[in-house]
């Protein structure tokens, strides 16, 4: 049985200011580990921008992030409001963030989008009302 | 990885504490006290100057070349970078400090500012023809030590184009040869240098085989014999600057950013702050921008480790000797010359690193995560290394021992401790019984 790193980080729903936070450990682990530079970069920016959901939908999460010698599984759990309809959410360019959101430059509806764009898979678990899970996966 | 790696910062052992002031401020995490003394990780160090920076003891010390060090050639050319202007008090003629160099014993002058113009004609010229967004400024040596080893995904938007000194230089000893006939190498193209990174760009170029830059000498070394020279030269100053508003701004934070004439640009200073850029510019968050500027030091230039004035107060001044000068004296053509393009891609020094392949790294950060969690997590430095985190990846490593932290060492004491009370405690059987009946 080969060695799995395991990362975790909560996400506080309330402070933008520290949304990013996830990403830079991940990439900074990554980079230790010799990781090739363009999974680096695919990690960070879909890791960024689900964290940037879970502060923006859901009052925050989890994160919770396995490394080995294959791929890059990202795990993101949310007590959020669940996503209602999820074909409608992955179009780029739909957003249900609100205005004050969008004042601060996010909410552009390309959050799922890119997440998808940007790994080898992704999964979603939602319900409403209970919260959402999203898995993504990155090989190396 | 390359293997001698120069750098323009040194010690001095006798001022060295060994305290910890250095280890928690570099960026690179670079730094280790061994044996009483801080110790640079030499491929990891940048040059940026903030250990030479926050040194208490002043053991840090950039290394330039003594102003003696021009005698040896036969014709001298001084190359003022713009953030030596901002040195003077009541300074209001760029001339001033001009003819002052050339009584200090250089035979000629050539502005760096001057080399500036051309490098954000260039830039534009690069600009349109290449897509690319956003352009990564490449002139702080420092910077790009930074992105080299810890921002693999920025290197392709690093600006592939010579920083102003090292086009000054090409330029300055053409035009030195074309006026004196001499052979190139006994013209002596001399940097007045804000900057110690750049004595180590100069010594180990990125970006270029050779630097054309001879010697490297420090603002704040000439600075007190400049001072009489300039009065002198006052009364007289002459005619011989060819510097714009574009190129004298170069020398502070968003100088060369504003000389690409978009609105779109960013321009980050202060070692954490540009690392804060990297880390947002690699996560893709900035897309609607044209360009980022990066000064390792606060202010730009003028906060160099080898200047004399506070950044702020000299970013002041070069505003308002920026007021009466043209916008650009210097002008390019659409083709940017060959003297203005790196010769050489810069390649990712991946430093940081724990192990050479993926597998044995992941093995090794199980190992090194285990470590940390028998850590107290104080990050208070007294084994050496900057963080908890720091010395169990030095332990994995095999560059420092658990038993380095000073407070896993005391819990083993106590434990050794609570032993040996025990063992007070206990008598051999011929003893015990006689001792219980006294109690």
């Amino acid at each position: 049985m080969s060695d799995v790193i395991a990362l975790h980080f909560d996400v506080d729903g309330e402070d933008f200011t520290r949304a990013g936070e996830a990403s830079y450990g991940v990439k900074r682990t990554l980079k230790q580990l010799g990781i090739n530079p363009e999974a680096v970069r695919k990690v960070a920016i879909a890791l960024f921008e689900g964290e940037i959901n879970m502060v923006i939908h859901a009052d925050g999460g989890v994160i919770d992030i396995e490394i080995d010698n294959n791929q890059i599984k990202m795990i993101l759990k949310d007590k959020g409001p669940g996503i209602p309809d999820i074909e409608k959410a992955m179009q780029e360019g739909f957003s249900t963030a609100s205005d004050d959101v969008r004042s601060l430059g996010f909410g552009a509806g390309m959050g799922l989008p890119n997440m998808k764009k940007y790994t080898d898979s992704m999964e979603i678990q939602t319900e409403l009302g209970v919260g959402t899970t999203v898995t993504m996966v990155v090989n190396l | 990885m390359s293997s001698s790696f120069f750098h323009s910062v040194t010690l001095e052992r006798d001022k060295c504490k060994g305290c910890i002031n250095c280890i928690k401020r570099c960026p690179t995490e670079a730094i280790r006290v061994r044996n009483g003394k801080a110790q640079i990780l030499t491929e990891r160090c940048i040059d940026c100057g903030e250990c030479i920076r926050v040194c208490p003891h002043h053991a840090k010390q950039p290394i330039y070349d003594p102003l003696s060090s021009i005698d040896s050639f036969k014709y001298k050319v001084a190359l003022p970078a713009p953030a030596l202007f901002g040195q003077f008090h009541n300074l209001d003629d760029l001339n001033i400090v001009l003819k002052a160099l050339l009584s200090l014993g250089f035979d000629d002058v050539f502005e760096v500012s001057k080399a500036a113009e051309l490098v954000s004609d260039a830039t534009r010229s690069f600009m349109q023809k290449n897509p690319r967004r956003p352009v990564i400024s490449s002139a702080c040596p420092a910077v790009v030590r930074l992105i080299r080893v810890r921002f693999p995904n920025l290197l392709e938007y690093l600006l592939p184009l010579n920083a102003p000194i090292e086009v000054a230089a090409r330029m300055a000893r053409a035009e030195a040869v074309k006026k004196t006939g001499l052979p190139p190498d006994q013209i002596g193209i001399v940097f007045i240098s804000p900057c110690a990174a750049k004595v180590t760009a100069v010594k180990m170029p990125l970006g270029n085989e050779k630097s054309e830059v001879d010697c490297v000498i420090a603002i704040k070394e000439i600075y007190p014999r400049l001072l009489p020279l300039m009065k002198l030269a006052a009364n007289d100053p002459g005619e011989m600057t060819e510097t714009g508003r574009i190129g004298l701004s170069w020398g502070g934070s968003g100088g060369e950013a504003s000389g690409t004439l978009t609105e779109q640009y960013l321009a980050a200073d202060g070692i954490e702050n540009v690392i804060k850029v990297l880390e947002d510019l690699e996560d893709e968050k900035f897309p609607e921008l044209e360009f980022i500027e990066l000064n390792a030091c606060t202010g730009g230039c003028v906060g160099g480790v080898l200047t004399v004035e506070n950044p702020y107060v000299a970013k002041t001044r070069l505003k308002n000797l920026r007021k009466y000068l043209p916008v650009a004296r210097n002008h390019l053509g659409e083709e940017i010359p060959e003297e203005f393009q790196w010769d050489q891609e810069i390649q990712y020094e991946p430093v940081l690193k724990i192990a050479d392949g993926v597998s044995e790294a992941i093995t090794k950060m199980a190992i090194l995560d285990n470590i940390d969690k028998t850590l107290p997590g104080l990050d208070c430095g007294s084994c050496g290394a900057p963080s908890c985190r720091a010395l169990a990846e030095d332990v994995v490593r095999g560059v420092a021992q658990v038993d380095d932290c000073i407070f896993r060492l005391r819990e083993q004491m106590h434990a050794l401790v609570k032993g040996l009370s025990q063992l007070e405690g206990s008598f051999p059987a011929p003893f015990r019984a006689e001792q219980e009946e006294e109690e």
